[in-house]
């Protein structure tokens, strides 16, 4: 008659072996699975070709370029320096602000500008007004990946009132060819400094609702402790940036480290992961430094407010763009990492090549580093925790 | 250590690959022969007074002069100090000795090199194209490329 089955009780769960009750080992059948390129999971168009022992992950490889835009090419191919900026603005669309500026930093560098003081103060506001926007949609969609959909709609209602302010300054809600060559292209309107303090007094109470609903929610901190653990110098070697890298222990801001525009005149702290929830570098650690930042960011933004000064926002803005021959790599610290541009001048009015050093694109490349051994539903996790934007990553 | 003392010692230790130099540059670099550059990085990210252990970018670059070149610029989390390197090869045999199991980054940087410039990294584990699609015709960046008319036989709208 039906003899109940007896389950083999003493399997190992190494990949690719399976121990029998008798003691054999068995190697399984690896499995290779397809994720994407339309998977809500890879928050774009990034195909991820997994290769599954059971539900254990051996080995990713990942396909970009489906959003491949041709950035350097017509960069070469535009006739001014300035007209390169609305491409900038599109390669990482969640934060244009930084990439405007990272461009302008890098060309007025080669052309030798100092912009004036309201201009250093105005770009560090929208600056780290966007890393809040961009860091709340890291957010919004981590906590989506793993399930929890309320902190989604609240995380969209507050970046809300981010883009009210940029759209009050230069009247685009995401794309703003706001920050130019040598300036910006509006000054503030009237009342922006009040709307931007009352955002900050707002936001801030916000983060600690946040923290209470996801942060240290313990189904998430369960999804995400101890998964994808990238260590220090794996993180150095592979050359992430951003909080990818602070996530795994390493003190390290571009905007304190090797300082730009006004950040050394603002008191604040560089957040880093420790470790609290599991081991140094795993998911959760790189998820709550983007959390911690966000209170920095906020801290910048209202020493900035209260220090503005009064200037023509536009005196340094050439007439005509032409540098000598010559060429510049210079870095800043977007929300996704170290953004840099490469740019070459032949002395001419068009740029001769850029390269555009995406933090996504690099952080990207450390993913099946970090996710051999895993299991599928982690990778989701680890993918989402990297915070890729795929318009950066494929330029 | 200044670009001046990075010059001399690795001068004094690779002597004939390291090219030209111009110090006094905005961003100071360093020629050096392309079919030394892995032994050239090696020696940066390990001794001791370098430690160039973090590689900001790659670059591939074509001169217009029958030359193309890989860019290399380098950082020191250790000493904070930072150099370029630059590699230059000739666009018929175009051939660089690969990095990337020096620095992990420049794996995937190579290959946008690669897809982009037709520049060939000798050593680099799957050198693949990465952004445009592996039967697109030419190397895109390279001054010298015509959009072609038709791809796959669909008409290329301009």
């Amino acid at each position: 008659m039906n003899e109940p089955k007896v389950l083999p009780t003493d399997y190992v769960t190494k990949p690719g072996e399976f121990k029998t009750s008798t003691g054999k080992t068995l190697r399984t059948d690896e499995m290779i699975i397809n994720m994407g390129p339309q998977h809500p999971s890879t928050h774009g168009v990034l195909r991820l070709e997994v290769v599954l022992d059971g539900e254990i992950v051996v080995d990713v490889i990942p396909h970009i370029g489906y959003l491949h835009r041709c950035f350097e090419k017509h960069a070469e191919h535009m006739t001014n320096y300035q007209q390169v900026i609305p491409y900038a603005d599109r390669m990482d669309y969640l934060a244009s602000m930084n990439n405007d500026w990272a461009y302008a930093l890098a060309v007025e560098r080669l052309l030798n500008i100092v912009v004036p003081p309201r201009v250093e103060y105005i770009r560090v506001i929208m600056a780290e007004l966007q890393r809040i926007a961009s860091h709340l949609i890291a957010i919004g969609t981590y906590g989506i990946d793993m399930g929890a959909f309320t902190p989604f709609l609240w995380c969209f209602r507050d970046r809300e009132r981010i883009l009210d302010l940029f759209e009050m300054t230069c009247g685009a809600r995401l794309l703003y060819n706001y920050i130019w060559v040598g300036g910006v292209s509006h000054d503030l309107p009237p009342g922006f400094v009040e709307k931007a303090k009352d955002f900050c007094t707002y936001f801030r109470p916000k983060i600690k609702e946040l923290n209470d609903v996801l942060s240290f929610n313990e189904i998430f901190i369960k999804r995400t402790a101890n998964v994808g653990v990238l260590p220090k110098d794996v993180a150095i070697n592979y050359a992430c940036s951003g909080p990818m890298l602070r996530g795994s222990g390493v003190n390290w801001d571009l905007r304190r480290d090797d300082p730009y525009g006004v950040y050394d005149k603002f008191e604040w702290e560089v957040q880093i992961g420790k470790g609290e929830m599991g081991t140094v570098g795993d998911c959760w650690d790189r998820y709550m430094v983007r959390v911690r930042e966000m209170e920095q960011s906020v801290k910048i933004i209202e020493q900035a407010l209260a220090g503005i000064p009064e200037g023509n926002v536009q005196s340094a803005i050439p007439k005509r763009i032409r540098p000598d021959r010559g060429e510049v790599y210079v870095r800043t610290e977007s929300p996704r990492g170290e953004l840099g541009f490469y740019v070459v001048s032949d002395g001419t009015a068009s740029p001769y090549r850029i390269k555009a050093r995406s933090p996504a694109f690099v952080n990207l490349s450390v993913l099946p580093e970090i996710s051999r051994g895993c299991m599928l539903a982690d990778l989701v996790a680890i993918v989402g925790s990297v915070d890729i934007v795929l318009g950066e990553v494929d330029r | 250590m200044t670009p001046q003392e990075i010059y001399d010692n690795l001068k004094a230790k690779f002597g004939d690959a390291i090219l030209e130099a111009k110090l006094d540059a905005l961003q100071p670099w360093i020629r050096i022969a392309p079919e030394r550059a892995k032994d050239i990085a090696l020696f940066l990210r390990d001794e001791q007074p370098f430690q160039f252990d973090y590689m900001m970018c790659l670059s591939g670059i074509d001169y217009n002069d029958g030359n193309l070149g890989v860019v290399y610029h380098l950082f020191s989390m250790v000493h904070k100090h930072k150099i370029v390197l630059r590699a230059n090869t000739s666009k018929e045999n175009p051939r660089v000795q690969s990095v990337s199991s020096v620095w992990g980054t420049a794996n995937w940087h190579e290959r946008e090199a690669f897809d982009m410039f037709g520049i060939i990294f000798d050593g680099h584990p799957d050198l693949r194209r990465i952004l445009c699609p592996d039967d697109y015709p030419g190397y895109p960046l390279r001054k010298d490329f015509k959009v072609p008319e038709f791809y796959n036989g669909m008409k290329v709208p301009y």
